[in-house]
């Protein structure tokens, strides 16, 4: 460990810390928790569809209205505080700063402050499963009037609301690192990191920010609307003349007149952005271990930092992909449907210039790739398969069939919640001589690699025939009444077993974790070799003098150049 | 020639008035942009009193852009609701929009928070004095603390004037009978009121601790700092109620 972290952390081991670095690590620890809790969650859920008659240990059997709430939960957990909280804000705490040459981030006050109302929406939102009533059962997406009326189903009430108060305070907290964000990439960049020099992580880091600036501001205001219809007798979101199990609603006067389409374009304005938050930074990730573990220059930087400012535009102007059945205009349809296909390119493009980079680099790559190459080689793949199926589902008229089918849960587990959780196992073992000054086991990463990939293959890829078939979502059983879908139960019993399998695998990960934490091989200053200034030892006076991604133009001592060296030959 | 790291000076905070280390003046270096890589012509020191107004104001900027879009989801859900009737048993097309006529006393209110606009402006700009910080910076007493007081105080006073006339306006709406809850409109007219009100409150929270901070920060880099952005606060909540005052009067 370099003499600075060291001094670093014994600084700065506070509770209440300012130290970007710890408060990084204990964002990835928040979201270790959350991802814990989200699969344990799933995995209830995958062996209640296929054996719904069984009696958990410690629950008993799960009602079907049980079934949602872990629907509900699973999904806040993962896309809120997995997907958005560990590449946003915690690899964005612990390397951002790092990464453009400044000591600290521009408020530092602010990130600490971020992190313990995350921590607190955290506990709020866990909260919501030991109030009477229970959590909430009408999805991550929580449309209205379900969500609008407390009396609409167990959990809606109390547990409904702790749901909203917690994903108000993460909306604030996020707003507050995004402006922390973005100021320190505006304002702290050492002297010659201009912004044609910045590794294409921090280029991610600076559009997500920007994204989560417009998005969750807007989830705020529906947060703010949707409590207000709950419990301050306005309409906004509910439809007059209701009937809920036989009763007609008079809290909202007569001439309320709301409609669920508000919730549903406010909600989805910030949902889709939402997506692109978790996965761009993924994207910038992947440019850059690909660059280093190829040991060759990024495929054309300037295109790179194009597509990621094309993809962060277009995510604001396809909402509508996600209400093409909802009763909306059909042109309006028409026209998402077009912007949807449109953003397709600068993701095409991506893709193209992560497969040209392999094969250019193909006589010069590490062998035998490392694991953090493994893991982004997986991303690679998930992003390829889930994001084939996305203009699929762009087309409305496809859409009407496989809207909240299985072949949609296949599609964004895929390209979400796999690709997006392989670029973070990547991005944890690429990081973790950072974070601890050691690496993690070789050996073990590898198993974890290929066994998390089989398993991952092997949960998700099946759902497409499932949704194809027309298996709905949210469906608790599949069968009881009727046995339209009892054909399925064969191909959802193995996804259960593969889902298994696949948690499984991850215990190789927190093996991994704990024990290089400890005793695993000390990683020296620069052990993959990479360029970025995140690796430079001791920077007091960072000067950069050229880009981020020099490799492989000398072949004499050593075949890449860090981005503040001066002279070639020397470091 | 090997690189060299050697830890300049610019980095060790100062705690005192101000004494040593770079005044704070504005001005830009002219010139150093040329023979290396400082393509942004960031000054050497990189520590200066400009960079720190620019991180602050930054910030603000940011976090003004993320309550604009707060703004505009209100607004957005304003002309939904607006554009949305129903059909009635014979299939005509009924608004169920009662549009309100805004009480005249939120003209005044609208003169008196422009004024007060005013009022901070000039208070913002004696912080900038060059004659008065240079004082302040070498510790001969704080002129421009004297001459921005009364201003932040008749700024805060017209703050809190404006809210009582929402407040006015919110009685005079209910002798009428229009509550919150009253029809679909209503609901905007008070949500928006309300959450720019609340927004208002809390820059008069802001402009409280830019008194205090006024007499009680040492450094006159951060007393500068906390006006200019409590000022850029105050303008931009001004625009925002000029925009949501014309929503309110003609787009009803």
């Amino acid at each position: 460990m370099s003499l600075q972290l060291q001094q670093t952390m014994q600084r700065r081991r506070g509770l209440f810390t300012t130290d970007h670095r710890t408060i990084g690590i204990r964002y990835l620890l928040l979201s270790l928790l959350a991802v814990a809790i989200g699969t344990v969650l799933s995995l209830f859920m995958r062996i209640h569809i296929v054996s719904p008659d069984l009696k958990l240990p410690l629950f008993g059997q799960i009602p079907p209205e049980g079934y949602l709430a872990l629907v509900t939960m699973h999904g806040t957990l993962m896309v809120f505080f997995v997907l958005t909280t560990a590449p946003v804000n915690g690899f964005a705490s612990l390397i951002l700063p790092a990464q453009i040459g400044a000591q600290r981030m521009a408020f530092p006050l602010l990130n600490a402050i971020a992190f313990w109302l995350t921590t607190l929406s955290l506990a709020v939102l866990l909260g919501a499963f030991f109030v009477p009533g229970g959590a909430p059962i009408s999805g991550w997406t929580n449309y209205p009037p379900l969500s609008a009326i407390a009396a609409a189903g167990p959990g809606q009430a109390t547990g409904m609301d702790l749901w909203l108060v917690s994903i108000g305070i993460f909306c604030f907290a996020s707003i507050l690192s995004a402006i922390n964000m973005l100021t320190t990439i505006v304002s702290k960049r050492c002297q010659g990191m201009t912004l044609l020099r910045m590794p294409l992580t921090v280029w991610s880091w600076l559009v997500t920010a920007v994204l989560i600036l417009f998005a969750f501001s807007i989830l705020f205001a529906a947060v703010v609307l949707l409590l207000s219809d709950r419990h301050l007798a306005t309409g906004f979101f509910v439809p007059t003349g209701e009937v809920i199990n036989g009763l007609l609603l008079d809290n909202a006067n007569p001439h309320a007149n709301g409609s669920p389409m508000l919730w549903l374009h406010l909600f989805w304005f910030f949902g889709h952005p939402e997506v692109y938050i978790a996965v761009l930074p993924a994207m910038g990730l992947t440019s850059s271990l690909l660059a280093n573990f190829t040991r060759r220059p990024v495929f054309g930087y300037r295109f790179m930092v194009t597509t990621t400012l094309l993809i962060g535009v277009f995510g604001l102007l396809v909402w509508g992909h996600h209400m093409f059945v909802s009763g909306m205009n059909p042109y309006a349809g028409t026209a998402f449907a077009l912007m949807t296909m449109a953003i397709a390119i600068p993701s095409s493009g991506k893709v193209l210039g992560w497969l040209a980079m392999l094969l250019r680099g193909r006589d010069s790559r590490v062998h035998p790739l490392p694991t953090p190459m493994l893991f982004t080689l997986g991303f690679l793949s998930f992003f390829i398969a889930g994001g084939l199926t996305g203009p699929i589902l762009a087309q409305p008229i496809l859409d009407a069939y496989l809207h909240n089918t299985y072949f949609v849960v296949a599609h964004f587990h895929l390209i979400m919640a796999m690709a997006g959780a392989f670029s973070l196992f990547a991005a944890v073992y690429y990081w973790f001589p950072l974070m601890t000054g050691r690496l993690m086991n070789e050996t073990l990463g590898k198993w974890h690699f290929w066994l998390s990939l089989i398993g991952a293959y092997g949960t998700f890829f099946p759902m497409h025939f499932a949704g194809l078939a027309g298996q709905p979502r949210h469906y608790a059983q599949l069968a009881g009444s009727t046995s339209t879908l009892s054909s399925l139960i064969p191909l959802q019993t193995g996804i259960t077993h593969s889902a298994l399998f696949l948690a499984g695998a991850q215990l190789l990960f927190l093996i991994n974790l704990a024990w290089s934490a400890r005793r695993g091989q000390p990683a020296g200053e620069n052990p993959w070799q990479a360029t970025t200034l995140e690796w430079a030892s001791d920077l007091a006076e960072c000067k950069v003098v050229r880009g981020p991604y020099e490799y492989g133009f000398h072949t004499n001592t050593q075949d890449f150049v860090m981005q503040y060296a001066v002279e070639p030959e020397e470091e | 020639m090997p690189a060299t790291f050697t830890r300049t000076p610019t980095d060790i905070e100062r705690k005192d008035p101000g004494i040593g280390g770079k005044p704070p003046v504005d001005r830009r270096p002219t010139g150093g942009g040329g023979g290396d890589d400082n393509w942004d012509n960031h000054p050497q020191g990189r520590r200066g009193p400009r960079e720190l107004l620019t991180r602050y104001r930054l910030g603000l900027f940011f976090a003004l852009a993320g309550d604009l879009m707060f703004f505009i989801a209100l607004v957005g859900a304003f002309f939904v609701r607006q554009n949305a009737g129903h059909f009635d048993p014979r299939d005509n097309y009924v608004s169920d929009w009662h549009p309100l006529a805004v009480p005249p006393i939120l003209w005044i209110n609208t003169a008196v928070l422009l004024l007060s606009s005013g009022t901070i402006e000039i208070a913002r700009r004696h912080l900038f004095h060059e004659v008065d910080v240079m004082e302040e910076w070498l510790g001969l007493g704080r002129p421009a603390v004297r001459r921005a007081s009364p201003w932040l105080i008749a700024t805060a006073l017209l703050g809190a004037l404006f809210i009582d006339g929402q407040w006015i306006a919110w009685q005079q709406l209910e002798s009428q009978g229009l509550f919150f809850a009253s029809n679909q409109n209503s609901h905007f007219f008070y949500l928006i009121t309300a959450t720019h009100g609340i927004h208002l409150v809390l820059g008069i929270i802001a402009l409280a601790v830019a008194l205090c901070a006024l007499f009680l920060l040492r450094r006159v880099e951060m007393r500068q700092v906390v006006v200019d952005c409590t000022a850029w606060y105050w303008h931009t909540m001004g625009i925002f109620w000029v925009f949501l005052f014309f929503l309110l009067t003609c787009f009803q």
